[in-house]
């Protein structure tokens, strides 16, 4: 099934600002962060079709899933 | 015809133990010395001197007298005179004064915020200075507090300063809160900020947050009741974000500082709110700006 994975701030680097992905059917946001060699620990807010979302929610075709770092300095 | 003040006693930061006639005499002597409803600073130091008043006090009888200080003559078509005396009488806590925070106590000095409360532990090191508004190479080793001080002494007499120079934490929120009209993060670890949005949920203060690493940052208000900063960090044991390995330039906290310092004058002066429930990401390398919208509830 194909899933629209958007990407903010520096998990651009090297990667998309964008893109449609065909993922396995029942696969979790967690193991897309993974399999996009995003460390777990440096994702912070998760939007699923602009609702707030979590690593272990799955996701169903046409999703689109939004991945902000986790921001903390001042 | 001088208006008279009404209810101005209460308000002042040290309250005159006289009555309204030498309020009057205060204010006709400003008046005579105002140039086109403006009032030089030197007037109003000289008024300090011949009247025994602090530079505020004499602020606060010219703003109560429509008279502008004029200092902020640039300021009136957006901020009205009464909105001005809104904002001396107002008293703003800013969590951190390192890259957020230094700019943000400048903005709010220059604004003419009466009272500000500073908290920060830290002295300067030399990695401050590529972004920190406060350090300089001569207060390298000083307290972050003791730099606010002397800097918004030399910015605007005017404004009250109380410094912390403690770590915040549940022991003296209380203590640091207490008469805070809005409290600003700029704090740089996670579990603290959620301490301080607990805190100022349980005191019953607007909380305006802020946070960087490298091009990027984001901003959001968090209103009494709300839980905004449990959405932003839900989950989050770790004590840093992506800043501990992206580092911070300049420009990202004087841009996200000047966004949260434009919130916090729309709460001040009670206008309508930039962000509720909400939150603005900024990503300053790609020039792009993001709103995510959060639901009622727990996250």
């Amino acid at each position: 099934m194909q899933v629209t994975v958007k990407l903010f701030a520096n998990f651009r680097n090297n990667r998309f600002n964008k893109e449609v992905r065909t993922i396995a059917p029942d696969i979790t946001v967690g193991a897309i962060v993974t399999e996009l060699a995003i460390a777990r620990e440096e994702v912070g807010v998760i939007l699923i079709n602009g609702r707030h979302g979590s690593l272990d929610q799955t996701l169903v075709e046409g999703d689109t899933l939004s991945l902000f770092p986790l921001i903390g300095g001042g | 015809m001088i208006k008279r003040l009404s209810k101005v006693t209460p308000f002042l930061f040290f309250p005159l133990s006289v009555g309204d006639d030498f309020v009057q005499e205060i204010a006709e002597f400003l008046q005579k010395n105002a140039e086109g409803g403006l009032l030089p600073f030197s007037v109003q130091q000289e008024a300090g001197q011949r009247f025994s008043l602090h530079i505020a006090e004499v602020e606060e009888i010219s703003l109560g007298h429509d008279l502008l200080p004029a200092r902020y003559q640039r300021n009136r078509t957006m901020i009205s005179t009464q909105q001005q005396l809104s904002l001396l009488r107002s008293k703003v806590a800013v969590f951190g004064c390192g890259g957020l925070g230094g700019y943000i106590i400048e903005e709010l000095a220059r604004l003419g915020v009466g009272r500000i409360t500073v908290v920060d532990p830290d002295v300067f090191e030399e990695h401050n200075l590529n972004r920190q508004l406060l350090c300089t190479q001569e207060l390298l080793g000083i307290k972050k507090v003791v730099a606010a001080e002397q800097r918004v002494a030399a910015v605007n007499p005017a404004v009250r300063l109380q410094a912390f120079d403690v770590a915040f934490g549940h022991g003296n929120s209380a203590e640091i809160l207490k008469g805070v009209t809005v409290a600003a993060d700029g704090l740089d670890n996670i579990p603290v900020r959620l301490d301080l949005a607990e805190a100022c949920n349980d005191q019953n203060i607007p909380l305006v947050h802020g946070a960087i690493a490298g091009w990027s940052g984001h901003v959001a208000v968090q209103y009494p009741g709300e839980n905004i900063l449990q959405h932003l960090y839900a989950g989050k044991k770790t004590g840093h974000g992506v800043e501990k390995r992206l580092g911070n330039p300049s420009f990202t906290p004087a841009a996200i500082a000047s966004l949260e310092v434009a919130e916090i004058v729309k709460i001040l002066l009670r206008t309508k709110p930039l962000l509720p429930r909400r939150y603005l990401a900024m990503d300053l390398y790609h020039m792009e700006f993001t709103e995510v919208f959060f639901p009622d509830g727990d996250p």
